[in-house]
């Protein structure tokens, strides 16, 4: 805690991260394998949703990290610009992929426990159509970093955005459960509360841990390679100019 | 214990479960694949630039005594 | 306060004029608007089940497209920087164009849409609830469409990332908006829905242009 602020030094972060990162991937690794046994191996059957309760097991996390991925991309955009800190406009820049990579993975989850649950691919449920807004909402993230060229520029417009964003998710998230409360009967199966019997929880929770511990993996990776291209972008002007 | 086959059935579910988990394991893998892809381009780029080679990458340095 | 309207009037008076975003705007909501009979058919009952919906996203979509120049052109020909300069904070500048814009798109789409009810069969106690909730919501649409369009000044055709990055966080002023005119389709007194729309115009008031000169700030330097 008391050396946090030495990694917003760029070459500190990039010699931490790079010691930690194998031992978290080792653990990851182990959870990950962990999780995988008790959830397709362990976990009994649901006496509703019989073996398809395992997708769970995915869909859950998925949707856990795809949440937690944009509050840490907004807490970082929100750092950046508060303290002017390269190192936090960079994390939220390398969280946003992941982030939507996590939704994505919870939306094609959604989808194969719907089809035999609900008789359906795609049902307009409050929680996958926020879900889904929650990927558009990733998508105009990434592409407005990539539509403007100015580094700096870029980096301020989307922390503004991703402030926005997270200022906007309740709202939206209100709004569509209102709205399916308007149009749909409550007598569909619920996806989450009490359909998941607590023998459920333990393999949920690790592999929960296991997609936490591969966002910090990954996030490490993309972040070295986002401070690298700093230094890039650093070594071509000083070229250009001398 | 339950057979192999009877476990690869997954109770008539099948066609979903496992898709679901093929399908994760898809993209963790993919993103993975393409981060680390990007870093080591990344790091290639940054040792062709002439000058400050000795200096980006401190903590390889430290790792090989 | 003086600048404050002569910003407004400036603004309303070009696209009041000719080429301007108003007529644009106002033409485009009207031919969305007469696609979906054709699409669907002509069913007087199906057109009056989706007629707030259609009406709602059509004014989004009109929204949209007449955001796209609501900086661009000021950052082109240089009055952007003339703005900023202006004995007035630049949040009030922002504050200024979006009022502008909606009262060049906005009202008018506003003073459209009861023929656009008519087109579509909507019965009579559904007008009063339409133009409420058009008038507590398309405020909205201006002021969370003018971050988009600060935050996409500097992007060559940025009219499409304009739309991604500001048709999700419309999500709920369409559904407040579409909710409002189905609860006075069916003689109800709104309900919940006007109270949420001013809750959210209330709620974007101050923060969006705040937003805005945040954005704006960015290409100035």
């Amino acid at each position: 805690m008391a050396n946090w602020h030495r990694l917003a030094n760029p070459t500190l972060f990039l010699e931490w991260s790079r010691r930690v990162r194998p031992w978290t991937g080792v653990a990851t690794a182990a959870l990950l394998a962990t999780g995988v046994y008790l959830s397709l191996f362990v976990a009994p059957r649901d006496y509703q949703q019989g073996d398809a309760v395992r997708i769970m097991f995915v869909h859950v996390p998925s949707a856990w990290m795809a949440l937690f991925a944009y509050a840490v991309m907004a807490v970082a955009s929100a750092a950046g610009l508060i303290w002017k800190s390269p190192l936090a406009h960079l994390t939220a820049k390398a969280a946003a992929p992941i982030g939507a990579s996590f939704t994505l993975l919870a939306l094609a989850t959604g989808a194969l426990w719907g089809q035999p649950m609900w008789g359906t691919w795609w049902v307009w449920d409050a929680r996958l159509t926020s879900v889904l807004i929650l990927f558009f909402l990733y998508l105009g993230y990434i592409a407005l970093w990539q539509a403007i060229d100015d580094h700096a520029r870029a980096a301020k417009s989307a922390a503004i955005l991703a402030l926005v964003g997270v200022v906007n998710i309740p709202i939206i998230k209100f709004s569509v459960d209102w709205w399916n409360t308007l149009h749909q009967p409550a007598s569909v199966l619920r996806m989450d509360g009490p359909s998941i019997h607590s023998s459920l929880l333990t393999p949920l929770l690790v592999m929960g841990a296991a997609f936490a511990g591969y966002f910090v993996v990954v996030l490490s990776i993309r972040l070295e390679r986002e401070v690298l291209a700093r230094q890039v972008r650093t070594l071509r002007r000083v070229q250009s100019r001398g | 214990m339950e057979s192999v086959s009877e476990f690869l059935e997954m109770g008539g579910y099948a066609p979903f479960v496992w898709p679901a988990f093929a399908i994760a394991a898809a993209v963790l893998t993919l993103l993975l694949a393409w981060s680390l892809r990007d870093l080591r381009r990344e790091r290639n780029l940054l040792d062709s630039l002439p000058g400050r080679r000795s200096e980006t990458r401190p903590a390889e340095a430290g790792d090989d005594p | 306060m003086t600048v404050f309207l002569r910003i407004v009037v400036r603004d309303v008076r070009l696209a009041f004029g000719q080429g301007g975003a108003t007529v644009l705007a106002v033409v485009f909501f009207l031919l969305t608007v007469t696609l979906f009979p054709l699409g669907i058919g002509p069913e007087t009952g199906v057109l009056r089940r989706i007629a707030p919906g259609v009406i709602w996203v059509a004014a989004l979509l009109a929204a949209m497209l007449s955001l796209d120049r609501l900086f661009q052109a000021d950052l082109e020909d240089g009055s952007l920087d003339q703005l900023a300069l202006v004995p007035l904070p630049l949040e009030l500048v922002a504050a200024a164009k979006c009022l502008a814009h909606w009262i060049s798109t906005g009202l008018p789409m506003l003073a459209v849409s009861p023929l656009l009810g008519v087109l579509l069969g909507l019965n009579g106690e559904a007008y009063g609830g339409l133009l409420l909730a058009m008038a507590a919501g398309t405020p909205s649409l201006s002021l969370m469409g003018g971050i988009g369009a600060a935050l996409t000044v500097s992007v060559r055709r940025g009219g499409v990332l304009l739309s991604l990055l500001v048709l999700p966080l419309c999500v709920p002023v369409l559904v407040f908006g579409t909710g409002a005119v189905d609860s006075a389709i069916a003689g109800l007194e709104g309900g919940a829905h006007l109270p949420a729309l001013a809750a959210i115009l209330a709620a974007a008031l101050p923060l969006a242009p705040w937003a805005i000169a945040g954005a704006l700030r960015l290409n100035l330097e």
